[in-house]
């Protein structure tokens, strides 16, 4: 025996794991149970979304955005309606914008509940994920509702929303806002104050106010990391400039600071929905664009009218054309900042559509989070970034 | 010739004698095995806010052998590059260990298949002996995951026997004795007579131990699916898998029956007059198992994992010294007592 070589331990983690959120795949490099490096390595779900959408009419590229982060299905579309909108120069109604930042709190909601819920599951606790996903299912009820989808809406378009919420919608939506302060309550009584849950997330994947810049943080990742930065209210789309909410900014910048600017966030959301509400109730009008060179004309009107019964048949074959040039918008996704940027050449069909998603710079810091943790932090701090691999491989 | 003398005396008669014994514990064993994952099941549920099983049977009561007749049904698959024997005769380990430890337990006054005077000893030397099953299928899985939870498994399951260990010692300074109906009698009396009362950081120790030593939750590590998919059972399947599960729900219930035993009176009812002691006694014992096995459900509902660093310091740091102490103690109270 003579100098012994000591290997490191090499893990392969996924894309078939537990853990994985989907299809993630995780070269891990450990020493004992100390991992080392960790490499993450995607495109297990690659699907050329951006090229695709180089092939479709701009409304037919509105169902690509619910399938990239299919947990925030609407936040994505409202990013692409508003970078279409800013190209064609059009305005939403009122109530359009309304109902879209209604939907994006409940999207909201929806994805932090998954997030906060398998986070804790992560960590080994299974009850709460059960928990989330019954009130998933009354949010889902909503989106379907306005949509006929519970999750690949469709609902947000260039010009403002498909429809109106539906005769007794609202009653709904508000009857529901009555009862999730209690099952947050139960939730945060469970989790929050749980020795264990504190000891495996307190410390856990500290990110710094510097570094998370640096990494490209964004939404509540950057938040809890002590940067105060939400697209809502530092560059506000739609209503947002309307309705009054906090933003909750994370100290430590660990697990258990994300998770707790998750559960704040959720509140915070519940309060947007509710003064959605109350302005759903005074303003009335149309909810998308009264322009029928991009918006459909109403199926009744399309019975008499011939001219809409052309403008109808026109817009779902050829589309509409965009004046060419370039746009960026973005909106806070549940996950960070979600962008679309967009080149026209003046057809019918997207030049080039980039889409930024914040999954996958949150995932390129993976391998700084978890360098000279345990295994078990590993899972922690993969539930922590909350990345959906829709979007990180599109 | 006569019958009893038959039963008594002739080899063939006494092999009949103890063979029945054996069945007469192990079926209903592996009837409350297979309905404790059951409830388990119907525990969880209830936690988590929906049915459970409910479909196979009545409120799903069959489900239990539709789930043992799928993984008898299943193939075996065995890993190209596992080392076969060993990889076959782990889970083998397992169950076994599990069910030979009941020989000793008492289910009643005299309701005991070896009515040995070291019971305790054995006991706890059986349930040592579980965590080779667990590292012979972590190492011959030939997998890292199985090898890496077998690693974790393997050193939490010695740790914590450390401390119940001293758990044993402090019942038997206060009984005097290790055959388990003699600690069960030492606690006649009432509810008040138990030992969980004098004893009771022991008893929250011993339960907590029990916990690490069956790998149930917060403990779950050698298994905990966020990391390493499932621990040492990753490559195992249908009935190999099914050994393994059913040895560690057995455990379960072993190591309830031990709390019992230890701390919580046997077979004794609660209180020591009519109408409680009309009810038989291996009737109250199996309530007192069920009632700490709904704890070990109720705490894999509830609460998250540990990870493996707080878990070994949770064992060493805080369990080991405290039972330690514990013993000094007790030992101490006792001499002073008998001095008086």
């Amino acid at each position: 025996m003579a100098d012994a070589e000591i290997k490191n331990l090499t893990l392969n983690f996924g894309p078939q794991h537990p853990a994985a959120h989907g299809v993630l795949r995780l070269v891990v490099e450990m020493d004992g149970e100390i991992v080392e490096r960790c490499d993450p390595h995607i495109g297990l779900l690659h699907r050329g979304t951006e090229k695709l959408i180089e092939h479709k009419t701009y409304l037919q590229a509105v169902p690509y955005f619910d399938r990239l982060d299919y947990v925030s299905p609407m936040c994505q579309e409202h990013a692409y309606a508003l970078t279409v909108e800013k190209l064609l120069g059009v305005a939403v109604p009122e109530r359009g914008q309304w109902i879209r930042v209604l939907f994006s709190e409940i999207t909201r909601i929806l994805n932090h509940l998954l997030n906060v819920t398998t986070f804790a599951m992560d960590v080994g606790a299974i009850t709460p994920t059960l928990w989330g996903f019954e009130q998933r299912e009354l949010l889902m009820e909503f989106y379907e509702g306005v949509s006929g989808s519970r999750m690949h809406a469709a609902y947000f378009r260039p010009g403002g929303v498909h429809r109106d919420l539906p005769a007794g919608m609202a009653d709904n939506i508000r009857a529901w806002c009555g009862t999730f302060p209690a099952v947050l309550d139960d939730l945060e009584r469970l989790v929050t104050e749980n020795r264990i849950f504190k000891q495996r997330t307190v410390d856990i994947g500290t990110v710094g106010a510097d570094d998370a810049i640096a990494w490209g943080f964004s939404g509540p990742m950057l938040r809890a990391s002590g940067v105060p930065w939400d697209l809502r209210r530092s560059q506000p789309y739609d209503t947002y400039d309307k309705v009054d909410f906090d933003v909750p900014v994370g100290k430590t910048g660990d697990c258990f600071a994300r998770y707790l600017v998750r559960m704040e966030e959720m509140c915070q959301s519940h309060r947007i929905m509710i003064q959605c509400l109350d302005a759903l109730a005074k303003v009335t009008g149309p909810v998308s664009a009264d322009d029928r060179k991009i918006t459909p004309p109403r199926r009744a009107e399309m019975k008499t009218s011939m001219e809409a019964l052309i403008h109808h048949f026109k817009l779902y074959t050829e589309g509409y054309k965009v004046p060419a040039g370039e746009a960026y918008a973005a909106v806070e996704a549940p996950k960070g900042e979600f962008g679309v940027y967009i080149v026209s050449d003046g057809t019918n069909k997207p030049y080039r559509c980039h889409i930024r998603s914040p999954g996958f710079a949150h995932l390129q810091a993976l391998d700084f989070m978890s360098k000279g943790h345990q295994l078990a932090d590993l899972s922690a701090n993969i539930g922590s970034l909350d990345i959906v691999f829709g979007e990180v491989d599109r | 010739m006569p019958l009893m003398e038959f039963f008594t005396t002739h080899w063939l008669g006494q092999l009949i004698v103890i063979v029945a014994k054996c069945l007469a514990v192990t079926v209903p064993l592996l009837v409350s095995v297979a309905y404790m994952t059951l409830a388990d099941r119907k525990i969880w549920g209830a936690i988590q806010l929906r049915r459970g099983p409910n479909v196979v049977g009545p409120f799903g009561l069959l489900q239990p052998f539709a789930d043992g007749l799928k993984l008898f049904l299943k193939e075996t698959i065995i890993p190209s590059g596992a080392a076969k024997v060993l990889f076959i005769i782990a889970p083998m380990i397992t169950f076994v260990t599990a069910l030979v430890a009941w020989a000793v337990v008492p289910f009643d006054d005299g309701w005991v298949i070896a009515d040995i005077n070291v019971g305790i000893l054995y006991l706890f030397a059986i349930s040592s002996l579980g965590v080779y099953g667990v590292i012979i299928a972590g190492w011959a899985s030939n997998s890292k995951y199985a090898f890496l939870g077998a690693l974790r498994s393997a050193a939490q399951m010695v740790s914590y026997e450390v401390s119940i260990g001293f758990v044993l010692v402090t019942v038997l300074l206060c009984s005097g004795s290790l055959n388990l109906s003699e600690i069960v009698r030492a606690q006649t009396g009432g509810i008040h007579h138990w030992y969980m009362w004098p004893l009771l950081p022991m008893f929250v120790i011993f339960f907590i131990s029990s916990l690490a030593e069956t790998n149930r939750t917060p403990f779950d590590l050698p298994m905990s699916e966020a990391e390493l998919v499932a621990g040492f059972h990753t490559e195992y399947s249908a009935m190999t898998f099914g050994l393994f599960f059913l040895g560690e729900y057995a455990n379960m219930i072993l190591l309830s029956g031990m709390g019992v035993v230890l701390f919580m009176g046997g077979w004794h009812a609660p209180l020591p007059f009519a109408p409680f002691t009309w009810v038989p006694g291996v009737v109250w014992f199996a309530l007192k198992i069920a009632t700490l096995l709904f704890v070990f459900s109720w705490t894999k509902g509830t609460i998250p994992r540990y990870r493996y660093d707080q878990l070994m310091r949770l064992g060493w740091k805080v369990f080991l010294p405290f039972s330690l102490f514990w013993v000094v103690a007790t030992a101490g109270v006792i001499a002073f007592a008998r001095g008086h």
